[in-house]
């Protein structure tokens, strides 16, 4: 099973990395451009263009309703889903009310109760990752950001439904993690996921910020790159020139890929999807023995 | 997500092989005093960092602790080159450097007659910062604490995620915290002690996620880097943000412990485990 599995996914990668050679020329910091570009598509885009009847649930029901993640249940193809995601903006007034799509821990909280649902109900879930960072300020720090993510890693990894992670534009850091610890991460291709940005890497290890393409190259953030390493399972093909050039088939491509995820994954049984994910992060990595 | 400062500067010697300035109130020690009282100023209070062996003879009945895993080193896989050179030669440097082959050491022995498995990180490696091999040992040695019904412990002392693996360490943190679901899930304790500093992708990690959170006084604990934060809201913060203190205070650890009384401590906390 788990090798016809990887038949067809190698065929789908075959065809996909074919067409990645059109674009091979863009460098890693130009990709980092496309995924922040002011108009690419974001989840809200994706809310009606891949999923059906979207039905918002609100709160951590600990503190308030975090708008930089939203989630509830959804329906892809003929699946019913929980379908989590970040939430950032286009206009200013929307990136302002979701907070450019950086979550505080009510936001990762909000994330967890609706995972734990999607347990109780048997739901796959399916997460949307597209977020700068987990938000840096006082108010995160005080309520516990580095709780709320460490819980949700925790927690994650052993529930007992399948999850479907998708990086849709930016995977920045520990923010993205806190919702992406998937049995299958996908990446768009122009999408990238990244230890810290490549700004932030430069101003500490080259001591300034203006050497962010230098640090977004050695970073190895890009989907080919990440597909190579191991560190994500498929990538799926953006149109031409960038996901913002085509919101159709880019959605129509995003909605295939998950629905192939989940058609796949449903064929698990709990223990096996617990068993398969502990063994899949286990892999993760690469160091020395001797 | 790694953010550290190079601030080891009680480690600089006033006069060579004499003295040690602490980095909190400027009091000059006697290095043989400042041994004596565990790397603890003896004015301020202030816990200056320990390596991994010290920790360990700290916290170990003699003779008892036995190391596991030692044979796992860092790889630079993405041929990473910063300003300073390659990652390559840094880990070959910091090898040299600390004689330890990763920026942990894991293992297992016995606590006052207790036995248990331990994880303890060395800020002096890479800034103890969270690399594959970091994360793959941390991952085995909570793996071996499951096989053998032991508590684990983790030491954290850490900048956070290693830029130099890029993605591939910040996966470490889904990997570690896999081993700790594992342990909750067989019921088996699993304590974290935070010392200084523990921020970034450990913090988000299995650091913040023990059924008990000990931390050691005054060490720096939390998510976002300062600057970070403060370029964020545009003002200075107060003194005490992100101390072990202020996480008492909020609710994100169980007590703050000295360095003297830990190994009482963890002894006395997990005699409380009934199974
Ligand atoms: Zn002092």
């Amino acid at each position: 099973m788990e090798r016809e599995l990887n038949l067809v996914e190698n065929e789908i990668l075959d065809n996909e990395l074919q067409k990645v050679s059109d674009f091979s020329d863009l460098s890693p910091w130009e990709i980092v451009q496309i995924s922040r570009h002011s108009k690419r598509p974001i989840l809200q885009d994706y809310l009606s263009l891949v999923f059906t009847n979207f039905v918002e649930l609100h709160g951590d029901r600990f503190y308030s309703d975090d708008k930089a993640i939203i989630g509830g249940f959804a329906e892809i193809g003929k699946h019913k889903v929980m379908l989590i995601g970040h939430n950032k903006g286009k206009s200013t007034n929307e990136n302002i009310e979701r907070n450019f799509g950086m979550p505080k821990p009510e936001g990762y909280r909000k994330a967890l109760r609706l995972m734990k649902l999607a347990e109780s109900y048997n739901l796959p879930i399916v997460t949307i990752i597209d977020t700068p960072g987990a938000f840096p300020g006082i108010e995160a720090e005080e309520r516990g950001q580095a709780e709320a993510i460490a819980r949700n890693l925790t927690e994650m990894s052993i529930l007992e439904v399948p999850i479907i992670s998708v990086v849709i534009g930016e995977g920045g850091s520990g923010g993205a993690l806190g919702i992406g610890v998937g049995d299958r991460i996908l990446m768009l291709s122009n999408a990238i996921y990244s230890v810290i940005s490549p700004e932030g890497c430069a101003s500490i290890l080259w001591r300034d910020a203006k050497f962010a393409p230098d640090a977004a190259t050695a970073l190895n953030l890009t989907a080919g790159a990440l597909l190579k390493h191991g560190v994500i399972d498929q990538i799926i093909q953006e149109p031409l020139g960038g996901a913002h050039e085509n919101y159709e088939e880019v959605a129509d491509s995003l909605k295939k890929a998950i629905i192939k995820n989940i058609s796949s994954l449903n064929t698990l049984s709990a223990k096996e999807l617990v068993h398969n994910r502990f063994m899949k992060y286990s892999g993760i990595g690469a160091f020395l023995t001797n | 997500m790694a953010w550290y400062s190079n601030s080891t500067s009680e480690k600089k010697k006033v006069k060579k092989d004499l003295w040690i300035r602490c980095s909190k109130c400027g009091s000059h020690v006697f290095i043989s005093n400042w041994k004596e009282n565990l790397n603890v100023c003896p004015q301020c209070n202030y816990h200056g960092s320990i390596t991994s062996w010290e920790r360990i003879s700290q916290t170990f009945d003699d003779n008892s602790f036995k190391e596991l895993f030692s044979n796992i080193s860092p790889v630079d896989s993405l041929k990473f080159i910063d300003l300073n050179g390659s990652y390559h030669s840094k880990i070959e440097s910091n090898i040299k450097k600390t004689g330890i082959n990763e920026a942990v050491i894991t293992g297992y022995g016995k606590i006052n007659g207790i036995d248990a498995v331990t994880a303890i990180m060395d800020f002096r490696f890479l800034g103890g910062s969270l690399g594959s091999g970091t994360g793959e040992k941390i991952l085995l040695a909570s793996n071996f604490a499951y096989d053998n019904s032991f508590p684990y412990i983790v030491f954290s002392a850490s900048g956070g995620a290693r830029m130099q693996e890029g993605t591939l360490s910040l996966m470490q943190m889904a990997k570690t915290c896999a081993g700790v679901a594992r342990l909750k899930q067989k019921k088996i304790p699993y304590i974290s002690v935070l010392t200084n500093p523990t921020t970034g992708g450990v913090s988000a990690s299995y650091a913040m996620v023990g059924d008990l959170n000990i931390a050691e006084p005054g060490a720096l604990i939390g998510f976002a880097g300062r600057r970070v934060i403060e370029q964020t809201i545009g003002e200075k913060l107060p003194d005490d943000f992100q101390t072990s203190e202020y996480l008492l205070e909020h609710g994100f650890v169980d007590t703050i412990v000295e360095r003297k009384d830990m190994k009482d401590y963890l002894s006395k906390v997990l005699g409380y485990y009934n199974r």
